[in-house]
């Protein structure tokens, strides 16, 4: 009974706790396709926020706007606001080098360079900061340790990216993302392309990034948004349909639309 | 609460019919089974009730089944949400079903220790208040199978008359007793059987219970019993 209420204290927290990104009315466009129409979304700071919806629902997209990968593409554009630690990141005179700095990314295929493990993470490392040889090694294998990386590239840091598993290459990418320190995280589909095994690697994973992190997870594989977030959010044709409690939009969600999703009688 | 459509997989939705249909077996057989130990009872079928106490082993393996199908069904399409819900409440509903058997069963038992001329005034109330918690178990079912939580909140209703029957024939039982002591054996059998109907009502509310959980995702408020 008391653990009972422990964790239902536990879920109303992550509820309740203020938002570390705080999305408002986000619309976005592909050229004049619209994307995203009037996304209000908070992401508490301590849980896992997992995306899900059918291809083309804007999940992705959601992501590539928290940290503006989409500045890259010139007939893209987002308007509304993504509040972050109180202010707005979509505004041109946020600094984009600091916003990556804050907000890391890893991608649905590994994507490690074509060098060694050990340069794979000191590449973002010695991007943003200049350190003294010791604290660089220092903060590779620290940054190797939190991704659960580290025992089992700690012989052959000289050894190639590209020789490691889909999963290690998969694990490597965290570490790069964690070495600059970010306090979020976005993870589009990162164990769509790995084995069961590696894919409940990354989810402990995840799980322990939890405590420092506050993470977003774009996801295709429901059972994995159930077992590794805290928050849902179920997006369809650009709309967010409902955000919740993980375990209320799994085993009660209130709108329609979600239930026919989860459940699998869609369209 | 109709489901809008099918599942996209649809060997999901034969599998939640099937589900569904056997839980529908076992509420019949127990619905029969309740009213067979009446017949019992006041015709005084010793044969029929021995048959019967022996067929409810049939039950048992009808609640087996369900469980073996909500484990399948768990395991290999991983329900969510309103599924989820529906599949745990036909496993938790075979169980009570089984158990609805039992008093059945129990009922059956009883015939035999009933003596061949006993006239008893509340003989001839058990049949009714049989009649009633049968009749509970039916629509409970119903609702189960059309997920209707408005049906399933009319059966918890009905348990109160259950009550006020066994309630008053406690009381004229108890009467008999204080009358003539050679009226103690027989009345303490025919007070057991109506503790057994009055039990499978409260049963068919917790059925009751978890169809409007299962159809609503919501707690029927306790009735306060």
């Amino acid at each position: 009974m008391i653990h009972v209420l422990e964790r239902r204290s536990e879920e109303a927290l992550a509820a309740a706790s203020p938002a570390k990104i705080d999305v408002r009315q986000l619309d976005f466009f592909y050229g004049k396709t619209q994307a995203l129409k009037g996304v209000d979304l908070p992401v508490p700071a301590d849980a896992v926020t997992a995306i899900i919806g059918p291809s083309g629902c804007g999940k992705s997209t959601l992501l590539r706007t928290i940290n503006r990968i989409y500045e890259l593409y010139p007939d893209q554009r987002a308007e509304g606001e993504i509040i972050i630690d109180g202010r707005n990141i979509l505004d041109p005179r946020y600094s984009l080098s600091k916003l990556r700095r804050r907000v890391g990314m890893v991608f649905q295929k590994p994507t490690p360079f074509a060098t060694t493990i050990r340069k794979n993470v000191a590449f973002a490392l010695s991007y943003y900061e200049r350190l003294p040889k010791q604290e660089l090694a220092d903060r590779i294998e620290d940054a190797l340790r939190r991704a659960a990386l580290w025992d089992e590239v700690k012989d052959k840091l000289d050894a190639s990216a590209l020789s490691l598993s889909g999963g290690q290459q998969q694990r490597l990418c965290i570490a790069r993302t964690l070495a600059v320190r970010p306090e979020i995280i976005l993870l589009d589909e990162p164990t769509s392309a790995l084995d069961p095994v590696s894919t409940a690697k990354i989810e402990e994973l995840i799980h322990e990034l939890r405590q420092q992190f506050t993470i977003v997870i774009v996801t295709h594989n429901m059972q994995q948004a159930a077992r590794v977030s805290q928050r849902t959010a179920f997006f369809h044709l650009g709309e967010l349909i409902e955000v919740g409690d993980t375990s209320q939009i799994f085993t009660n969600p209130r709108v329609q639309r979600t239930q026919d999703y989860i459940t699998g009688r869609f369209g | 609460m109709q489901q809008p459509h099918g599942h996209t997989l649809k060997a999901f939705d034969q599998d939640m019919a099937e589900l569904r249909g056997l839980i529908i077996d076992m509420g019949s057989f127990a619905e029969a089974a309740i009213e067979e130990a009446m017949r019992c009872l006041v015709e005084r079928d010793v044969a029929a009730a021995h048959e019967l106490v022996e067929a409810d082993v049939q039950l048992d393996e009808l609640e087996a089944e369900a469980e073996r199908r909500v484990l399948e069904l768990i395991a290999l399409r991983a329900p969510m949400a309103d599924d989820l819900r529906d599949a745990i409440a036909a496993l938790k509903i075979a169980g009570v079903v089984e158990r609805i058997g039992d008093y059945a069963k129990n009922i059956a038992r009883r015939v035999r220790r009933l003596p061949e001329k006993v006239e008893i005034e509340p003989l001839s109330l058990l049949p009714e208040m049989a009649k009633i918690a049968s009749s509970m178990v039916h629509d409970v079912l119903k609702a189960f199978i059309e997920r209707d939580p408005d049906r399933a909140k009319s059966v918890c209703a009905r348990d109160d008359a259950l009550d006020d029957f066994y309630e008053s024939i406690f009381r004229t039982l108890l009467t008999h007793m204080m009358e003539n002591p050679q009226n103690i054996g027989p009345s303490t059998t025919l007070l057991f059987v109506a503790k057994n109907l009055e039990r499978i009502g409260d049963h068919a509310t917790n059925i009751a219970e978890m169809v409007y959980f299962a159809a609503t995702g919501e707690r029927l408020a306790e009735s306060g019993d």
